[in-house]
C-alpha cells in the first residue's frame, strides 16, 4: 500500500490526481496484488477466468450483431444471412457468438466440475456456489432465448417444446405459456421479447451475478486442489504461507490459459463453425416454418442431458419436474457432502466412484438427448437418470461412511 | 492418488463410450437398409475457382429458371469467382436483371404452385441445411417411373415434384428393385429395395461427364451457401499460427514470473 502510493506520487501528477478522486491503486493493491491465492492451482483452475473471457466475447460480438439483426418474424432469418454475407466481417462476428455460446457452457461445466472435484462448494463457500448456480441458471435462460433469435426451423420448434414445458405447471400452466409467448403460438411477439431479454435483462443479471460471485470469492478466498484453507497458516506479515499474490502470478498464468483456449475457440470458428451440426444445426439453416416439423427436435447439446431426463419419463408433467429437480439438487450440494475432507484427493473410493458415475451419466444423457427417444435409448436414459440422482441422494451416506485419507497441513506443490 | 483418480475417470469414460457404442448400431439397424447411393459424394473443392465458374454457369443455365439464390448477388459471384464484368453480363445475368441484383427466379410462385404443386425452394442454403452430398445424390438418383406425372421418381427424395431437368444430359436411367415381402404387425407389406441403376434412355454426357457436371454445380451451391468459406479457411491458418506464437511467449513470461514460487 505504502509502496504503491509512493510510486504513484513519484510517477506523475495525473496518477496522484486520479487516485485522490478514484481509488485505482488501492483497488489494484487490495483486489489483485493483495489477494493471495493458493499456489497449487492446476489445469482445472483456468476455467473461471475463461468463463469471464467468454462473457466479454459474447457481449462484444453481441453488440455488433445487434447493429444488423432484426427481431421480427419476417426479417430475423434474412438479417442473419445478411450478417453472414454482406456485413463486413459479419461472418466472423456471428461465428464468434454462436461458437461462444457453446464454449460458454464447455468452460462453465468444467468450472463446476472443478468445484465438485475439490469440494469448493463446502463451507465457507456455500454462497459462492449458490451464486455460481444462479449464474448457471441465468446462462441457460440467456442461451435458450439467444438460440431462438435466428428464427431457424429448429429455433422455432425448440422454443415450442421448451416453452410448452411451463404448460405442465398445474392450473396456471397454460396461462403462463401464453404470457411467455405473448401469443397463442411462438410468434413475432415471442421473438421480440426474447430479443429484449437476451440483449438487456439477462446480460445485466449475469454481469451482476458475476460481480457478486467475485466479491464472495474475495471474502472466502479460493479453495485449492488439496481442499485445505491456506488462511490457516499465516507468515509473520499475516499472509498465507501457501498463497501468492493473484497479480502478477495468476494473471500471467491465466494469459497462457487464454492463449490455449483461443486456439481451440478460433479453431472452431475458422475450421468447423457448425461443429458437425452440434453448435449450429442443419435444420436451423431453414427458416422457421410452423407447417414443417424437423425430424427430431432436440435442443442444443448443452441442454440435452436434461432433455433426455424429460423424455425418460412417460408422463410429461413428471418429466418436467424431474428435469427441474436435476438442476435444483445441485444447489444443495454444500449440505449433501458430509465428508471430513473437501478434496477428492483425500476422499474414499466411494466418492470417487460416484463422482465418476455422475460424469459418465451426464455425458451419456447429453448424447441420448440428441438421439430419438425410442427403444434402447429410453431405457439407457432411465438408467443414467437414476445414476445422476443417486450421486446426490446417496451423497450424505457414502461421504460419511467411507474411509478418507488425512488432508495435508500444507498444499501439495512441486515447484 | 491423483493417478488413481485419473484412472477411475478413464475407466468411467470408457464405460460411457461402451454404453453409447452399443446403442448406436442398434439404432442404425432400425432405420432401414443402407443403400450404396447414400455414400455417393461429389468430391468438390470450393478452392477450385474454375470448377466454381463452371458450376455458376450450370446453375444459371439449368436451375435458375425455377430456383432462386435470394441471398446471393450476381456481382458478388463475379467478384468471388474472378469472372470479368463483360463475361458475367453475357453468361450469368438473366434477362432484365442488373449486376447488383440478388439471383431471383423469373418463375412466379403462383405459376410454380399451379405447375408443380409446390414452389421450388430457394437454394441459397440447401448445402447447409441438407448437405452437399444430399444435393449430389438427389441429382444422381432420378429414375424412370412412367406412372408419375413427371415420368421420373427419385431415391433421395421419393415422390419429388421436380422433373428430371438434367435428363437431356444424364439420360433417364432405369432403377432395379428387389421386392421383399414382410409381415409388419400381422399385415403383409411389400417393400422395394433399390439394387442398381441400369442404362435407359441415353443422354448427351457419359456417366463420368455427368458426375463432373454435378460436382461443379454442387461446388457452386456450396460456395453460395457460405460465400466467405474460402476466406474463413485461409484466414484461420494465420489466426492459429499467431495464437501459437502468442501462447508460446505467454508461457515463457509465466515461467519467468513463476521461477521464484517455491
Amino acid at each position: 500500500m505504502a509502496a504503491a502510493t509512493d510510486s504513484a506520487a513519484g510517477k506523475a501528477g495525473f496518477r496522484a490526481w486520479l487516485n485522490k478522486r478514484l481509488p485505482v491503486d488501492e483497488f489494484m493493491e487490495s483486489q489483485l496484488i493483495g489477494y493471495f491465492a493458493p499456489k497449487n492451482f492446476n489445469l482445472w483452475y483456468f476455467f473461471g477466468s475463461l468463463a469471464l473471457l467468454v462473457f466479454v466475447i459474447q457481449i462484444l460480438s453481441g453488440i455488433f450483431l445487434t447493429m444488423h439483426y432484426k427481431p421480427s418474424e419476417l426479417l430475423a432469418f434474412d438479417s442473419v444471412e445478411y450478417i453472414m454475407r454482406e456485413v463486413e466481417g459479419g461472418w466472423i462476428i456471428r461465428y464468434m457468438h454462436s461458437t461462444g455460446a457453446s464454449f460458454f457452457f464447455i468452460v462453465v461445466y468444467l468450472h463446476m466440475f472443478r468445484a465438485m472435484l475439490y469440494g469448493s462448494y463446502r463451507a465457507p463457500r456455500e454462497l459462492l456456489w449458490i451464486l455460481g448456480m444462479l449464474l448457471y441458471l441465468a446462462l441457460m435462460a440467456e442461451a435458450f432465448m439467444g438460440y431462438v433469435l435466428p428464427w431457424g426451423n429448429m429455433s422455432y420448434w425448440g422454443a415450442q417444446v421448451i416453452v410448452n414445458l411451463f404448460g405442465t405447471i398445474p392450473v396456471i400452466g397454460p396461462g403462463i405459456v401464453e404470457w411467455i409467448r405473448g401469443d397463442y403460438g411462438i410468434a413475432d411477439s415471442t421473438l421480440n421479447r426474447f430479443f429484449a431479454l437476451h440483449v438487456i435483462a439477462v446480460p445485466f443479471a449475469i454481469a451482476f451475478l458475476i460481480l457478486m460471485h467475485l466479491v464472495a470469492l474475495r471474502q472466502t478466498g479460493s479453495n485449492n486442489p488439496d481442499g485445505i484453507e491456506i488462511k490457516a497458516r499465516l507468515n509473520a506479515d499475516g499472509k498465507p504461507v501457501d498463497g501468492i499474490p493473484f497479480h502478477p502470478y495468476y494473471t500471467v498464468k491465466d494469459v497462457v490459459g487464454v492463449g490455449v483456449f483461443l486456439i481451440f475457440f478460433c479453431g472452431v470458428i475458422f475450421f468447423v463453425p457448425t461443429f458437425g451440426g452440434l453448435f449450429l444445426e442443419k435444420p436451423n439453416f431453414e427458416p422457421a416454418n410452423y407447417l414443417s416439423t424437423p425430424q427430431h427436435i432436440a435442443p442444443v447439446w448443452y441442454f440435452t442431458a436434461f432433455y433426455a431426463m424429460l423424455r425418460a419419463v412417460p408422463d410429461q408433467q413428471m418429466g418436467a419436474l424431474l428435469m427441474l429437480l436435476a438442476i435444483v439438487v445441485l444447489f444443495f450440494l454444500p449440505w449433501l457432502d458430509r465428508s471430513p475432507v473437501k478434496s477428492i484427493r483425500y476422499k474414499g473410493w466411494l466418492s470417487k466412484f460416484f463422482l465418476g458415475a455422475f460424469v459418465v451419466s451426464f455425458i451419456a444423457l447429453s448424447y441420448l438427448g440428441l438421439m430419438p427417444a425410442d427403444g434402447l435409448y429410453v431405457i439407457l436414459a432411465r438408467i443414467f437418470t437414476t445414476v445422476y440422482f443417486a450421486f446426490f441422494i446417496l451423497m450424505p451416506w457414502y461421504t460419511s461412511i467411507e474411509k478418507t485419507k488425512p488432508a495435508p497441513e500444507r498444499v501439495t506443490y512441486h515447484g | 492418488m491423483v493417478k488413481s483418480l485419473h484412472r477411475s475417470f478413464v475407466a468411467a469414460a470408457l464405460l460411457a463410450v461402451l454404453a453409447v457404442g452399443i446403442a448406436a448400431p442398434v439404432r442404425a439397424a432400425e432405420s432401414g437398409p443402407h443403400a450404396a447411393w447414400m455414400d455417393w459424394q461429389p468430391g468438390n473443392d470450393i478452392g477450385n475457382v474454375a470448377s466454381l465458374q463452371r458450376g455458376a454457369s450450370h446453375f444459371m443455365g439449368y436451375c435458375a429458371g425455377c430456383h432462386s439464390l435470394k441471398y446471393v448477388r450476381y456481382s458478388r459471384v463475379a467478384e468471388d469467382l474472378n469472372i470479368p464484368e463483360a463475361q458475367m453480363e453475357k453468361l450469368l445475368l438473366l434477362p432484365g436483371t442488373k449486376k447488383g441484383d440478388y439471383i431471383t427466379t423469373p418463375l412466379s410462385a403462383a405459376d410454380a404452385e399451379a405447375w408443380f404443386g409446390k414452389a421450388p425452394p430457394d437454394l441459397s442454403l440447401i448445402t447447409r441445411s441438407k448437405g452437399s452430398d444430399y444435393v449430389y445424390q438427389f441429382m444422381k438418383t432420378f429414375y424412370a417411373a412412367p406412372s408419375r406425372p413427371t415420368g421420373v421418381d427419385n431415391l433421395a427424395l421419393p415422390g419429388t415434384a421436380m422433373p428430371h431437368v438434367l435428363s437431356a444430359l444424364q439420360g433417364v436411367q432405369e432403377a432395379k428393385f428387389k421386392v421383399v415381402e414382410k409381415t409388419v404387425d400381422g399385415a403383409k407389406v411389400t417393400e422395394k429395395i433399390w439394387e442398381s441403376f441400369e442404362a435407359g434412355e441415353p443422354g448427351q454426357l457419359s456417366a463420368e461427364e455427368y458426375d463432373a457436371f454435378l460436382r461443379d454445380t454442387v461446388n457452386f451451391l456450396e460456395y453460395a451457401g457460405e460465400p466467405s468459406k474460402a476466406k474463413r479457411l485461409s484466414m484461420g491458418v494465420w489466426v492459429i499460427l499467431f495464437l501459437l506464437v502468442f501462447t508460446l511467449f505467454a508461457y515463457l513470461l509465466k515461467q519467468e514470473y513463476w521461477k521464484d514460487v517455491k
